[in-house]
């Protein structure tokens, strides 16, 4: 790790002033990616603004809406009462990523923040659109098991790989940033970008902004009929292979909302709202959700390794639905 | 808390810490032709270490105050291990996926690889060392020991950290339940029925304080 410089502002304020003043500069809260992609040097910052004991860690309700602080932990927002009553599926999600001490040091700004596991993203002599923009993606020829199968470009195929944040997609949640100019609230699908001609920016973050707050709309029908299904190599601490959020607004056997997001398949939070629209008004039958899932589908695009995804994501959006409806 | 004083103060070498980042050890020592052989039989490289940046740290560990100096990239591990002399808490990966790091800081349990030493200013670590009482191991080290949770033993310290938050955290309920929330630690001997055993064992005598 090269060295760096530490700074531990005491406000929202201090922090923005220190990362618009300083372009090297980035934030640290949990660091359990920073740290790591530092100690590979695959992040090299200057100077590490070290968020964690500003006071944004609350998390609170009202009016339907509850607001999440950027610095609340993972297990803090897993295990939380009101988090578990009204928003099941992000509890689910976020006890579905990591390890329990990775959750007890991750933030829920960090989670959302976090860098793509692309095995050439961390290996500093590969090439990497991502790392080193213009050397090349290495991993479009190469071992891309893991890698996208929704809205990648030729110059990178890797994935987003956070759990909450493809729940937090099915919630329609609301990212809340402060920057040098005040706040912006960004909802959660713009906040996450496809890689394009540009993959080194994982985020429609501008310089010099941070997350403060993440706000979740609570909707009682969701929350009687969520479910979050990950799928990965090992039963648990992997990241995962594909996984589903849904959430169901179902009377008697017919749905009356659904929304449905993918992780592991894409740069950012896949929502599968063909899928979706379909569902609306239909019956909850086998039959229905496969062809929901045929739909999600149809603009897939597999790599070699990965091939397998395109039968895996569809099994797992009926296999999810079926269990959610008790089918 | 941290207040504006507390930022000042860490911001007050600042100028001497970015000359010094920007001109490493080697270089330095390379500007000093003259030195250069002697140097380099001096060890200088330590010595060169020496000059970066280091910043205070309040910290309690296994019940006991330091006040230290510590440069910002050493994590919690290296700080345990390499000056508090507190090797129980092993390096198996460094890069957060093994577990066997594991310690508890402000009584929950995370990864002292992935935590940098300054950020735990004013905190309260535990570590292996500071669990038994007196001479007494603490009942998950008997567990371990009775049910055989260990062979090379690597990972145990980092297994029985975990072990211990688990239970307090309530996730200790059925064997599914602590082979979930202890998947954070990484066994290469596979003696993960015997730690499952160990932990039911603990709960069934009447948990951890």
């Amino acid at each position: 790790m090269i060295p760096f410089d530490y700074a531990r502002p005491a406000t929202v304020g201090a922090a923005v002033a220190s990362i618009n003043k300083d372009a090297t500069a980035q934030l640290i809260a949990g660091g359990t990616n920073l740290v790591d992609l530092m100690k590979r040097g695959v992040m090299s910052p200057q100077k590490l603004i070290d968020v964690t004991r500003l006071p944004l860690k609350e998390i609170k309700e009202a009016n339907g809406i509850i607001r999440i602080g950027a610095l609340a932990l993972n297990s803090e927002v897993a295990e939380n009462e009101t988090i578990r009553k009204a928003l099941p599926l992000l509890s689910q999600a976020l006890n579905a990523g990591a390890s329990a001490q990775i959750r007890n040091m991750a933030t829920v700004g960090g989670n959302a923040m976090q860098r793509t596991r692309c095995p050439y993203f961390y290996d500093t002599v590969m090439p990497c659109n991502k790392r080193q923009p213009g050397t090349g993606c290495s991993a479009l020829k190469g071992y891309n098991r893991m890698h996208a199968i929704f809205g990648a470009s030729d110059k990178c195929i890797a994935v987003n790989p956070s759990d909450m944040c493809i729940a937090l997609a099915a919630l329609e949640a609301t990212v809340i940033v402060a920057g040098a100019k005040g706040e912006r609230r960004i909802p959660i699908l713009d906040f996450h970008r496809l890689p394009g001609d540009n993959p080194a920016k994982d985020n429609n973050l501008q310089k010099g902004e941070m997350i403060t707050a993440i706000e979740v709309p609570v909707n009682k029908a969701f929350a009687k009929n969520s479910l979050y299904q990950k799928i990965r190599d090992r039963a648990s601490y992997a990241f995962a292979l594909v996984s589903v959020a849904a959430a169901l607004d179902i009377k008697g056997k017919t749905i009356q909302q659904a929304r449905l997001a993918m992780g592991g398949v894409a740069h950012k939070p896949w929502r599968l709202t063909t899928a979706e629209t379909f569902l609306k008004g239909k019956e909850a039958t086998v039959a229905n959700f496969q062809q929901a899932a045929a739909l999600a589908l149809k603009d897939a695009k597999s790599y070699g390794h990965n091939d397998f995804k395109l039968t895996l994501a569809p099994n797992t959006i009926v296999h999810t639905l079926k269990t959610l409806t008790g089918i | 808390m941290t207040n504006e004083h507390e930022d000042d103060v860490l911001r007050a070498a600042h100028s001497r810490r970015s000359f010094l980042k920007r001109t490493t050890a080697a270089a330095a020592i390379t500007l000093a032709p003259a030195a250069l052989v002697k140097a380099a039989e001096d060890k200088l490289d330590e010595k060169g270490a020496e000059y970066f940046e280091k910043l205070p740290l309040q910290i309690e560990v296994n019940g006991k105050p330091y006040s230290l100096q510590v440069e910002p990239r050493v994590t919690l591990l290296d700080l345990l291990r390499e000056q508090l002399h507190l090797t129980g808490s092993k390096k198996g990966c460094d890069y957060g996926q093994c577990g066997a790091c594991t310690v508890h800081v402000d009584g929950q349990r995370v990864l002292s690889c992935l935590s940098l030493a300054v950020m735990q200013d004013g905190k309260k670590i535990t570590t292996i060392e500071g669990l038994q009482n007196g001479d007494d191991l603490h009942p998950m080290q008997e567990a371990f020991i009775e049910h055989d949770g260990f062979q090379c033993g690597y990972c145990t310290p980092g297994q029985i950290m975990s072990a211990v938050a688990c239970i307090r955290e309530g996730h200790a309920k059925n064997d599914a339940d602590i082979r979930e929330y202890m998947s954070g630690n990484i066994c290469r001997c596979g003696a993960y029925p015997n730690i499952v055993d160990a932990i039911k064992d603990v709960v069934k005598k009447g948990g951890v304080k």
